[in-house]
């Protein structure tokens, strides 16, 4: 900032760089360590975890470029006004400062590229809830429960396959277990979506949509449909449950009994399913 | 009389309803004979598709599109009637005056956006209760694809449309557009999308929202072809419109104006128009396949018969992202523009700004698929669109650079049109920000399909485009009516609109946060508060607009104050014309000699036009 120092006067810049460094210094770590934990989803699963983690790395990163133009733009807008009066004095015509661009995209790309990098460190870990096709890549070890998600217009059903192709209206899952979701739609694109477990995943007709998730201890959660998918969208939700392993094992003893009458009538276990080529079903 | 049986507005709708009975009718006669077929279950698709397609037909043929074309075909000299160029009938009919589209355009976009705006106050007023039903289900989510729909197809062309066509051959020193008469036909496809749009609730509405998702959208109501067939003329609206700007800004700079010496302005047209041209063909192919899907059972989209519903949604997003920056560049464009005005200073880093441009324009088309991070399609790319999206921030930082720079050590004004520009600022950084967490897959698996990323948008499109769009107009309008807007009332506007707009918006994202998803008719009780705040925030913010509008017309009609030809003190070529811009520009072509951001440096104005009509003070 040659130009600027030359001037006489006092030295803006560097008082602006000042100020925001210390303000920076100052509301970063109070934003990280304590807004940083109470960001949503929480803690409700290992996924949910890391995605408030994920946010809170965010939020502390954002928070000195927030600062930056906080800074600049309350000093800048309040001492470098116009002075009263008609006339219309010129600014100094400075066109460009090699040094600011420079330190300016430096800055950027560091920042950017710190982000994309952390970003796909925490995705390739275990896929972070996220939804990853039919073949996933961040696989996480370990035995894994299979639930199946199938949507439909417009709710949710559940397939178990280890436990005979069980199939339920609530999704119900043991604590402290590797789930591996299988999200498949009968008929338009929904979006399973457990908000406090942290796991999103779009349901599409005729694709198996893997996604993982480890659970922590019991609790109940939400199931919301997160894609537009025609009239009663906005009622397509449901509540689940976390529940320890010897719960797990009495309430799917008690659903195949209840289901052990139907079960003749439902169609095969299967990845994917297809629409009905009827069209206009809904 | 023969002005009122001539080509003009009025006969345009009268062939334009029988341009739809002829092809409602001719559809009958292809797929069944009964008139009544409409009544039965079962809807016929394809009489409304070619009832809507003859519409638009006979609408351009009753303004007179056919006119010069038939005439040199005829071997007659073509009719002169479009080249009128007094009078207030021409703004009701085909003109090929670049000033006057570009006025047709300002309230012709106004007018569907109102309506879009109202719509959004409707989805409020259903959103003050979690459980209390105001419409059916059915037709709120109409209301919510009615407004985001006609906002998305209006503001693509709301900047280049209105102050595109009418600036950019005065700000290059030419007396027209490159190809006059499809500017025209870009204007009138337009206006004839957004009636077809709205007529969709004669038939029942569409289900989808602005996206129009595969295959929701081939088991929806017929009202879903007339969310089809907007979106396809506002496609080819788009590209047409894009075409004519590069043409325009390619082949007809006066002399002395280099590709450095642009107008950044200028600049921002030339990026939105490439990225109009080469994005639109996409969304007029991914919608002509829908609309094959719904009329003759074709099955691109649909999986039981070999489609994919990732195929639909591939193409929309390929269309829609550079879509959001179309959107964006003209107001990033505007801002850069518009600064040096107020701060009386040169555009800094004016390479390092064109670069940003450059590079938002480049980057829009590799970003698409972080719209598909949960959707399952191509897992293992997903670290590639995160890293793309990522570093569309470093250009855009370039805008925000060279902005501030410009504002540093300046002598600053408030005017009204710096005001918004400066309000840019603070709502795109916001907007910017909460989509890092939108590009970050972990913390996108959470907002993903939220109202946190509902938020993210409407601050980088309302509070990044329609704020620039007002600086626009307080800043432009008076050189394009000749009468200046109240500052006072302006002041007042962009206060009220600020605030309301904040309040509206920022708690979205903490509902998105909470897992409130997006277009729902009904939210958890916990989120009550929340939504009753933004609702009331968002009565506030429609009527800060009806503020604007009593503005508007006061200023322009009941309390005329004739504008100088320079209020702003501006550099730029436009202001050395007199208010209003006379019909044919400039008297002699202008020679340029620098950029106009020549503040603080010696000599006047750079671009002096040779001959130019002295301005009125």
């Amino acid at each position: 900032m040659n130009a600027t120092t030359t001037q006489a006067g006092p030295n803006h810049a560097r008082r602006v760089i000042v100020a925001w460094i210390v303000l920076s210094l100052i509301l970063t770590p109070i934003v990280a360590i304590f807004l940083g934990p109470h960001i949503p989803p929480g803690n409700g699963s290992e996924q949910a975890s890391e995605q408030t983690a994920a946010n809170t790395v965010i939020t502390a990163i954002v928070t000195p470029v927030i600062c930056l133009l906080l800074v600049f733009f309350l000093y800048t807008l309040t001492q470098f006004r116009k002075p009263r009066g008609a006339a219309l004095p010129d600014g100094p015509p400075l066109r460009e400062q090699r040094t600011v661009q420079l330190l300016w995209v430096v800055l950027t790309s560091a920042t950017v590229l710190f982000l994309a990098g952390y970003g796909t460190y925490e995705l390739l870990q275990n896929g972070s809830g996220g939804g990853q096709g039919p073949s996933p890549v961040a696989v996480p070890s370990g035995h894994k429960l299979q639930v199946q998600v199938i949507a439909q217009q417009w709710e949710f059903t559940y397939r178990y396959p280890s436990y005979d192709g069980l199939e339920t209206s609530q999704l119900v899952i043991p604590a402290d277990t590797l789930i591996e979701f299988h999200v498949t739609s009968l008929d338009a694109v929904h979006s399973f979506w457990a908000y406090q477990l942290g796991i999103k995943a779009d349901a599409n007709p005729g694709v198996d949509n893997v996604a993982y998730l480890k659970t922590k201890g019991p609790r109940t959660f939400s199931v919301h449909c997160a894609e537009l998918c025609g009239l009663w969208h906005g009622y397509m939700f449901s509540q689940g449950k976390v529940v320890s392993a010897s719960d797990f094992a009495a309430w799917v003893q008690q659903q195949q009994q209840i289901f052990s009458a139907v079960k003749q009538y439902m169609p095969a276990y299967a990845n994917v399913y297809y629409p009905d080529p009827q069209r206009r079903a809904g | 009389m023969r002005r009122l049986l001539g080509f003009n507005l009025l006969t345009a709708i009268v062939l334009g309803i029988a341009g739809w009975y002829i092809g409602w009718y001719a559809a009958h006669a292809i797929v069944g004979p009964s008139i009544a077929y409409f009544a039965d279950v079962d809807y016929n698709e394809l009489s409304i598709v070619l009832a809507y397609l003859g519409g638009v037909i006979g609408f351009l043929i009753g303004l007179g599109f056919l006119n010069y074309p038939f005439a040199r075909l005829r071997g007659y000299p073509p009719s002169l009637r479009e080249k009128e160029t007094e009078g207030i009938g021409r703004y009701f009919g085909l003109c090929t005056d670049h000033k006057v589209v570009g006025i047709q355009y300002l309230v012709g976009i106004g007018v569907f956006i109102f309506v879009g705006g109202i719509n959004a106050m409707l989805i409020r007023i259903e959103l003050l209760s979690p459980t209390h039903q105001v419409f059916p289900a059915g037709t709120y989510l109409t209301i919510v694809g009615i407004h985001g729909t006609m906002m998305m197809g209006m503001m693509t062309s709301g900047i280049l449309g209105p102050f595109g066509n009418y600036l950019i051959p005065i700000l290059i020193g030419a007396r027209r557009m490159a190809f006059p008469r499809i500017e025209a036909l870009t204007f009138w496809l337009l206006m004839a999308g957004g009636v077809i749009l709205e007529t969709t609730v004669f038939f029942g509405g569409f289900p989808t929202g602005w996206t129009g998702y595969a295959p929701l959208n081939t088991q929806s109501n017929p009202g879903m072809d007339c969310y089809i067939i907007f979106f396809a003329l506002v496609g080819v609206s788009m590209t047409l419109l894009g075409l004519n700007m590069i043409a325009t800004i390619v082949t007809m700079r006066a002399p002395g104006l280099t590709w450095t010496r642009l107008p950044i302005f200028v600049w921002g047209v030339l990026t939105t128009a490439i990225l109009m041209v080469l994005a639109a063909p996409v969304l007029i192919a991914a919608l002509s396949m829908a609309l094959l899907d719904r009329t003759i059972q074709t099955s691109f989209y649909i999986p039981s018969a070999g489609g994919s519903s990732y195929l639909y949604e591939n193409l929309f997003w390929f269309f829609g992202h550079p879509e959001v920056y179309i959107l964006a560049l003209p107001g990033f464009a505007i801002v850069l523009e518009i600064l040096p005005v107020f701060a009386r200073k040169p555009l800094w880093g004016y390479r390092l700004a064109v670069a940003g441009l450059l590079g938002v324009t480049l980057l829009s088309f590799f970003v698409w698929q972080h719209h598909l991070f949960v959707s399952g399609i191509n897992g293992d790319l997903r670290p590639f669109y995160m890293l793309s999206t990522e570093l569309i921030s470093i250009p855009t930082g370039f805008t925000f650079l060279c902005g501030m720079m410009t504002l540093w050590r300046g002598q600053i004004r408030y005017s009204v049109p710096m005001l918004f520009c400066l309000a840019w600022f603070f709502n795109f950084l916001i907007g910017g920000l909460t989509g890092v967490f939108l590009s970050d897959v972990p913390s996108d698996v959470t907002t993903h399909g939220s109202f946190f990323s509902m938020a993210h948008f409407h601050y980088t499109l309302m509070g990044g485009l329609v704020f620039t769009f007002f600086a626009a107009i307080y800043y432009w309008v008076p050189k394009m009516t000749g009468f200046q807007l109240n500052e006072r009332m302006g002041k007042i506007h962009f206060w009220w609109m600020f605030i309301a707009f904040n309040s509206t918006f920022l708690p979205l994202f903490a509902a998105g946060f909470l897992g409130q998803p997006r277009r729902v008719v009904t939210y958890s009780e916990s989120l009550h508060f929340i939504n009753v705040w933004v609702s009331v925030s968002a009565f506030a913010l429609g009527l800060a607009q009806v503020f604007f509008l009593v503005n508007l017309v006061n200023s322009l009609v009941f309390k005329r104050v004739p504008a100088p030809a320079d209020p702003w003190g501006s550099k730029s070529i436009e202001w050395q014309l007199p208010s209003p811009v006379p019909v044919y520009n400039f008297t002699k072509i202008p020679v340029f000699s620098g950029d106009p951001y020549g503040y603080g440096e010696a000599g006047g104005p750079v671009a002096v036009p040779a001959g130019a009509p002295a301005g009125r003070d």
